[in-house]
């Protein structure tokens, strides 16, 4: 089933950061997954974050407020 | 403390580089291995110790902890203090500034926490100690922490929730003073220690420009502006000296890394702590890019009233400074 990763940041270093992390695992590996940039502060704030950039994968807050390693975003999707 | 890192600059400038001692560029060499060397351990073991108190106080815990306990006036302070082991970028402080007035907690109490967490972080605290040693370290840090707490006082006192914006009216309408779950709560130590030394590692990576360009900077002016320079210009006597140089930095925009080892140099070349310390409050506390990101929350009323009282406030600790030192 595809996976629905959506990355919350209002466009910072970091965010941009992470979304390349991100979007360099899901090619890298051929996963299945929709990737979805939520720069809306409004939007981010329905997921109850405090600190930028968060990582939601499946509805779920993985990673808040760091930069993840490709390693663990990869262990996060499988 | 550090005099072996002084020991290895002599050995590699005098006998590895073959230089003579007394030369001006030698001497430049030195101070400038010696000093870069002794900053970045600082900066290590402070950045270190932090990044574990963090990993077991995240963010989430500090607005629970705020939420769900009346401290009977003391919220001010641990909220200020909070804001020290919590490290801050500012494009957070939308999500913080909200996160923390869902919760429940007071405006005021917010605000502490806003001012003090880009002045008094564990970047500007290892800086701190290795440009200007510890006593001058201590008394910053805590006259930061105290900024925070009194300009967080003073801000709820003026009863400002009328003007936030009405995404912020209604957040605060429907506030509860609900805990938030989060995970990685029982994990150990072991299991802490790779995230927190890849920050580590990620956070030094990210200043080491700064500060070799800061020192390096630091290190021409040394040689070119002669000692006392411009103490003409801003010496203790001049009651101007600190307005003006706290007004001059509000709207830039540095972190403490690259204005730390430039402060320092001013400061060798006359100009007193205390003005040079207000001018980096200055810079780091409030910036334009800030009040550009506070206006999704707050009308520009209610930003004018903020930055005013902590300007006022810097400035008033700037003479404080003057004064003690």
């Amino acid at each position: 089933m595809s996976k629905e990763i959506k990355i919350l940041g209002t466009g910072c270093p970091k965010c941009q950061a992470m979304t390349g992390i991100v979007k360099d695992v899901v090619t890298a590996n051929n996963i299945d997954a929709t990737i979805e940039k939520v720069e809306d502060i409004m939007e981010i704030m329905k997921y109850n974050v405090m600190t930028t950039p968060a990582l939601v994968i499946d509805g779920v807050i993985t990673i808040k407020g760091r930069v993840p390693s490709k390693d663990e975003v990869l262990a996060l999707l499988n | 403390m550090f005099d072996w890192v002084q020991n290895i600059a002599d050995w590699f400038v005098y006998d590895v580089l073959n230089m003579n001692q007394g030369q001006h560029l030698a001497e430049a060499l030195n101070f400038f291995i010696y000093d870069t060397t002794k900053i970045l351990i600082l900066l290590f073991v402070v950045i270190f110790f932090m990044g574990i108190v963090n990993s077991y106080f995240p963010i989430d815990k500090v607005k629970n902890y705020l939420s769900r306990n009346k401290l009977f006036g003391l919220e001010y302070l641990m909220a200020s203090l909070f804001g020290v082991v919590t490290p801050f970028c500012s494009c957070s402080s939308v999500p913080l500034f909200i996160g923390f007035v869902r919760g429940g907690i007071p405006l005021g109490v917010t605000f502490s926490f806003l001012i003090t967490s880009p002045l008094v972080n564990e970047v500007a605290i290892g800086l701190f100690v290795g440009l200007f040693g510890l006593k001058t370290t201590i008394i910053y840090v805590i006259s930061g922490v105290l900024l925070g707490t009194i300009s967080g006082i003073i801000l709820q006192h003026l009863k400002l929730e009328g003007y936030l914006t009405p995404w912020a009216k209604e957040v605060l309408e429907n506030a509860q003073r609900d805990q938030d779950k989060f995970q990685a709560e029982k994990q150990t130590f072991k299991q802490r220690l790779p995230v927190i030394w890849a920050e580590v590692i990620k956070i030094l990576k990210g200043i080491i420009p700064y500060v070799l360009v800061g020192i390096a900077i630091g290190g021409l002016m040394h040689g070119y502006i002669p000692e006392g320079f411009l103490e003409k210009y801003m010496d203790k006597e001049n009651l101007f000296a600190v307005p003006i140089a706290t007004i001059l930095a509000v709207p830039m925009y540095s972190n403490a890394s690259g204005i730390l080892p430039v402060v320092q140099v001013l400061v060798a070349k006359g100009i007193p702590l205390g003005t040079a310390i207000a001018f980096m409050m200055g810079v780091v506390g409030l910036s334009l890019p800030e009040a550009m990101l506070l206006k999704k929350v707050m009308t520009l009323k209610l930003i004018s009233i903020f930055f005013g009282v902590v300007t006022l406030c810097i400035i008033i600790s700037g003479y404080l400074f003057n004064i003690i030192l």
